[in-house]
């Protein structure tokens, strides 16, 4: 037989489950965590922190479940949601953990440690991923609840103005009170909501997409097809008067116009959008005072703590000197940061484990460590997007787009928030926060998304055998 | 605690979060083509090489294949010289080779001409290469003639496939 040279083999891959890579980075995940819990624990006191052991076996223990649980009911679900996901909720607790620590933080008259709630919480999180894949057999099954998951949503937003459930925490109005546990409602709206909206755009995409008037090189739709986005602006705004969250309105108003954007095509409808959403902010921001103290700590926020302290008014001094702190304490990280426990940014004071986490990041591990950050959200939004691409049902699709865009704005909203770029709003950051609700509801999200990820990378079913599926063109002589 | 060691574990720690990112990156890359492309260098009728990741060969086709290379001047590859699909080789091991338009074939052709289901190429027990016509709608042309049953294939004769041309070679 002669020699072979150069010859090059074109074949189909079969479809790889990928399951032993997912293993292999997800053992990964956890030592990172527990490394930078030693690292923590040898800054602060010098010596071994004492739960190492236990911490590392723990989230150990959590990772190894969820993987048994996706190698046996999604088996060729994408290898890199689960890693992220577990990389991100470790070192969210560990940076918790840290900032229990902190000898200013205690002095606080509303200090709690935190660090093993959000372990339970975490564990509750994964309980509900493995709860989601093993329930949800097939995300299509969903498409059955479009309306009803609209009513689900309508009442969980609602729910935190029900007089006695609701709980007024720093101004904003998004939790509610049950039993001594605070939800967040908005959290698992989030989810709900994208179920209507991936149901609903799938069976108008068509009349929103195509009867259109050309104008100004943008295809702008009829008027009696705005109605649907009209209306979740409205709700938007309503949530953002009466609840004061802003952060939660423009999640679920993004959301939608992102939805609408990749079901139709037309980018009128970002256009549309961004317009609609700058003017109901300005038109709000004009009147709630709530919206006003964030507006003007992130205008100026030197500016407004001289003036708020000048003029006694608490509530404002209280927005700016937050921001002022966060914005100095990312200042302070510079490049490579101050190291994991040798950081100042405890001076922020109330909320600086939940809301202001990103800025204990900028801070101990510099602006190396935040790009690393939003590197992981961002591989966690691109295996999202590339789910919906794969994906072969319309719903499917839609869903996947919604979720992840939910995630990406979230991630936006509120890393673009501490850094100044965007008002403040009251959102937390997803795995990385203190939170209960947060952290249960963003494990729910990944188990959707792994099981829709799942179905699309399944390999597909053999197809019947049929001669006419593709007519095949005559040859006339 | 040092200062030193600190300093260390801190820049340490930073490198590890970001090896842990490349590497996700690494797992995305793998992920991203739909076909992979398998570079042969020199090789003597080795074993395919373990790195390989297609599914091995039932025993039975294993045998197939040994004995084809046995053969002296057996074709090894199948090369696809005209229409879009120019340039493609496919190695021989033995295995059936499909033509058509479905997805499922070997090779799909994007042809307007070619039927879903073409035509199949396979060894016959003594490893002969034989083409047969699928029942298709324009036909299958070994050389000018056109195929009413399995033909062997003469090495280098060219296959004619609506505007595809296929050939064997050593």
């Amino acid at each position: 037989m002669s020699v072979v040279t150069n010859t090059t083999t074109i074949g189909a891959i079969d479809a790889p489950s990928r399951r032993n890579t997912e293993l292999m980075l997800l053992a990964f995940a956890v030592a990172i965590p527990v490394f930078a819990y030693i690292n923590v624990g040898l800054a602060l006191d010098g010596e071994l922190p004492a739960g190492v052991i236990g911490y590392g076996l723990g989230l150990g223990l959590l990772a190894g479940v969820a993987h048994i649980v996706v190698r046996r009911f999604a088996r060729y679900a994408d290898p890199l949601l689960l890693p992220l996901a577990t990389l991100l909720n470790g070192l969210g607790l560990v940076l918790i953990w840290r900032l229990d620590q902190s000898p200013r933080l205690m002095a606080r008259p509303d200090f709690s440690a935190q660090a093993t709630n959000q372990l339970m919480y975490s564990a509750l999180g994964i309980a509900l991923f493995v709860g989601v894949l093993l329930v949800l057999k097939d995300h299509r099954v969903l498409q059955r609840f479009t309306y009803i998951s609209m009513a689900v949503a309508i009442v969980l937003l609602l729910l935190p103005l029900v007089p006695g459930l609701g709980a007024d925490v720093f101004g904003a109005k998004i939790w509610i009170r049950v039993g001594g546990f605070s939800i967040q409602p908005g959290e698992f709206a989030k989810i709900v909501i994208a179920v209507f909206f991936s149901g609903y755009l799938m069976v108008k995409r068509d009349a929103l997409a195509l009867a259109s008037r050309r104008f100004m090189g943008l295809y702008l739709p009829r008027g009696r097809d705005l109605g649907p986005i009209l209306t979740i602006w409205a709700m938007s705004l309503l949530i953002l008067v009466f609840e004061n969250d802003l952060g939660t309105s423009l999640l679920f108003f993004g959301m939608f116009v992102i939805m609408l954007y990749v079901a139709t095509e037309r980018t009128s409808w970002i256009v549309i959008g961004l317009l609609m959403s700058a003017g109901g902010a300005v038109v709000v921001a004009s009147f709630a005072s709530h919206v006003q103290s964030r507006v003007a700590a992130w205008l100026d926020p030197f500016g407004c703590r001289e003036s708020a302290a000048a003029a006694g008014n608490g509530n404002m001094l209280n927005a700016c000197d937050q921001m002022t702190q966060v914005l100095m304490s990312f200042g302070a990280g510079g490049t490579i940061g101050t190291g994991l426990g040798q950081g100042n940014s405890d001076l922020i004071g109330f909320a600086t484990n939940s809301d202001f986490i990103f800025s204990t990041v900028g801070e101990e591990l510099g602006l190396a460590g935040v790009m690393a950050f939003l590197l992981l959200y961002g591989l966690i939004i691109e295996r999202g997007v590339r789910t919906a691409l794969a994906a072969r049902d319309p719903f499917g699709k839609l869903f996947a787009i919604g979720l992840s865009g939910a995630f990406a704005l979230q991630v936006f909203v509120v890393a673009g928030g501490v850094m100044g770029l965007i008002p403040l709003t009251g959102m937390t950051m997803p795995f990385l926060a203190a939170g209960g609700s947060s952290v249960i509801a963003n494990w729910a999200l990944i188990g959707i998304l792994i099981r829709i990820s799942d179905t699309a990378r399944r390999p597909a079913p053999a197809p019947a055998p049929s001669p006419d599926a593709e007519m095949t063109q005559v040859v006339r002589p | 605690m040092s200062e030193l060691t600190l300093t260390v574990m801190r820049l340490g720690f930073l490198a590890v979060l970001w090896l842990f990112v490349i590497v996700a990156v690494q797992v995305i890359r793998s992920d991203l083509f739909g076909t992979r492309v398998t570079q042969r260098g020199s090789r003597r009728g080795a074993e395919p090489r373990p790195q390989q990741r297609q599914a091995p060969a039932p025993p039975q086709q294993r045998q197939q294949q040994s004995g084809g290379r046995q053969r002296r001047g057996a074709p090894t590859k199948l090369v696809v010289s005209e229409g879009t699909l120019s340039g493609t080789t496919v190695a021989l091991q033995g295995q059936t080779i499909t033509l058509g338009r479905a997805h499922d074939s070997t090779i799909v052709l994007d042809d307007d001409y070619a039927s879903s289901r073409h035509a199949r190429i396979y060894p016959d027990r003594d490893g002969q290469w034989i083409v047969e016509d699928l029942g298709s709608t324009n036909g299958t042309y070994l050389d000018r003639t056109r195929l009413t049953t399995p033909t062997p294939i003469p090495l280098g004769a060219p296959i004619r496939i609506g505007k595809t041309v296929i050939e064997l070679r050593k």
